[in-house]
């Protein structure tokens, strides 16, 4: 694989990490950006969607473990 | 030798009741009877039931069997489905289906009969309430609830052999079917600051091989009930996965592990070596790196990672369908699909795998949430970020993240729709779910691996199913159609 491919992935499992990529990151691929603008066009929708207290829902959501 | 991968996927779903008193077996009780009460139902029939069973051939040392709760909702469907309370949440069980796309088909069907659930157990409730469900399987606090596969196996294949050989495949698949997880739950991963991991269950798996499912997971699960005749089958439950949305992930993450099972049937591993030194650290060292690079110690000493192994494995399945076709795929073409589906994913995630955001369910989550977080100046730890990750899963299309998504469809609507009440054509499943089209009222209890009829006379007649390849469209079509009553199909079968 190309190095320069390499590099563009979002390699993020810290947030220290992702700070780091954030900022030497190039241009994401042209599929990337298509995506990645498709996602911005969504994320008015999410706003109205996504549920208006979140720490209450997320905390609220609580299971059994099953199986 | 190979035998066909007839497979299914049961689902464990979240449940939330909003408004409620806080029971989920009640409210999974609720939220199951109503959709089943006015439907055709059979009480299913525990008799031949044995999950204590265990495949290395020995029954229950140390490990407790799970409870069969007997008492709680349970029904079959006209799809040849099972849909019933299991623990604390609605289950659906997949039929048997005859490849992976089928596979894909039903576990769609599944959520719309999930969907329709809501809808109808909200006519039931009083005023301010509501039940929603979720297919996932954490609620971000330690509690997880499982998506199990099951594939028809050889039996005369040794069980220790079918485990060491899959294991390379459980632990790195999750590049392709990990569902994408904010943050971490587990005391394994305490005290790391981590944002976003590919897997949903990963962390949650502790030992590399067992019976159990509920506590200390193993990747490789024991249970030996095969539903069918024990002298040629097995059944290997998979409790290593995540519920995927994307359909392509489902595709895959069924479809592969097919084939890799074929590949152990056949022997066709050509002496590779991919044996890990430690699955149960490289399960979640592979859900924790978003890069898909981290070295995995193999047993032998030298390293790999989740993609080199991914691609080995993609290597030995290609020289496989080129000596010995796919039919064992159960569709020739289907197999095709898997293949190449295989490797543009494979391809796609790693040159990035915002490529594959509409295929994988990780990528798919991991854009949204990075997207949401920039727009909003978000930190990693932000409830809006675990909101959205939870709302991913909303099964309500006004809710679902999922849906707003562009993802890739492999099955179209109009066959799921069908698929909620129609059966497959090409396994037993199809005799199951056309006695109860035909004649819920005479079912007296239906099983994975026979039907009991009580025609109002003789004693309960019952119809051993053990092969799953039996029972099909092909074998029983022209006696069903012939038929006008249960009796008349019983006299018939026994003619």
């Amino acid at each position: 694989m190309p190095e320069q491919e390499k590099k563009r992935r979002p390699a993020t499992t810290t947030r220290e990490e992702t700070t780091t990529e954030e900022t030497e990151t190039p241009a994401p691929s042209p599929q990337g950006e298509k995506l990645k603008a498709e996602l911005d066009d969504l994320l008015d929708e999410i706003d109205e969607v996504l549920e208006e207290n979140a720490e209450e829902f997320v905390r609220n959501y609580v299971q059994k473990g099953g199986e | 030798m190979v035998v066909p991968k007839v497979c299914g996927i049961e689902t464990e779903y979240g449940i939330h009741h909003v408004g409620g008193d806080g029971n989920p077996v009640a409210s999974s009780s609720l939220l199951v009877n109503a959709y089943v009460s006015d439907l055709a139902r059979a009480g299913w029939d525990f008799e031949d039931e044995s999950p204590g069973n265990d495949a290395r051939g020995y029954a229950r040392e140390g490990s407790l069997p799970p409870e069969i709760e007997t008492h709680l909702v349970n029904a079959v469907l006209t799809n040849g489905a099972r849909y019933y309370v299991d623990h604390a949440h609605p289950e659906f069980s997949s039929p048997e289906c005859a490849d992976p796309l089928e596979a894909v088909l039903y576990d769609k069907a599944g959520e719309e009969v999930l969907r329709r659930s809501m809808i109808a157990v909200r006519r039931t409730l009083p005023e301010g309430q509501s039940i929603v469900v979720y297919k996932n399987n954490s609620d971000s606090k330690g509690n997880s609830y499982g998506t199990h596969e099951n594939y028809l196996m050889d039996r005369a294949v040794p069980f220790a052999r079918i485990a060491h050989l899959i294991t390379p495949h459980f632990v790195t698949r999750q590049i392709f079917a990990g569902a994408g997880k904010v943050g971490s739950e587990t005391a394994g991963n305490a005290g790391r600051d981590i944002a976003f991991q590919i897997s949903q269950r990963a962390e949650f798996f502790e030992e590399e091989i067992g019976l159990e499912t509920t506590l200390k997971r193993p990747i490789v699960n024991t249970r030996d009930e095969p539903h069918a005749d024990p002298q040629r089958y097995r059944r290997l439950h998979v409790i290593v996965g995540d519920a995927n949305l994307c359909e392509v992930a489902t595709f895959l993450k069924v479809g592969t592990t097919a084939l890799v099972l074929a590949l152990i049937e056949d022997d066709a591993f050509d002496g590779s070596e991919l044996t890990l030194a430690n699955p149960v650290k490289a399960i979640r060292q592979v859900s924790l790196d978003l890069t898909l690079s981290a070295p995995l110690d193999l047993a032998d000493g030298r390293t790999t990672t989740a993609l080199a192994l991914q691609w080995e494995l993609f290597g030995l399945a290609r020289k496989y369908a080129e000596d010995r076709g796919l039919a064992c795929l159960g569709d020739e073409a289907v197999g095709e699909q898997v293949l190449a589906r295989w490797e543009e994913v494979l391809h796609g995630l790693e040159t990035d795998p915002s490529v594959v955001a509409d295929k994988v369910d990780w990528a798919a989550k991991l854009g949204l949430l990075e997207a949401y977080r920039e727009r909003h100046g978000l930190d990693w730890d932000d409830h809006r970020l675990a909101a959205v990750d939870l709302q991913y899963h909303d099964l309500r299309p006004e809710r679902s993240l999922f849906v707003r998504l562009d993802t890739e469809r492999l099955v179209s609507e109009q066959a799921v729709l069908d698929a909620v009440t129609e059966p497959p054509r090409r396994t037993r499943a199809y005799f199951r779910g056309q006695c109860l089209k035909r004649w819920a009222s005479s079912v007296a209890s239906a099983n994975w691996d026979s039907m009991v009829f009580d025609l109002g006379t003789d004693p309960l007649r019952r119809v051993p199913m053990m092969d799953p390849l039996r029972g099909t469209a092909e074998f029983v079509e022209e006696l069903l159609d012939g038929s006008s009553s249960p009796a008349e199909l019983l006299a018939r079968l026994s003619a």
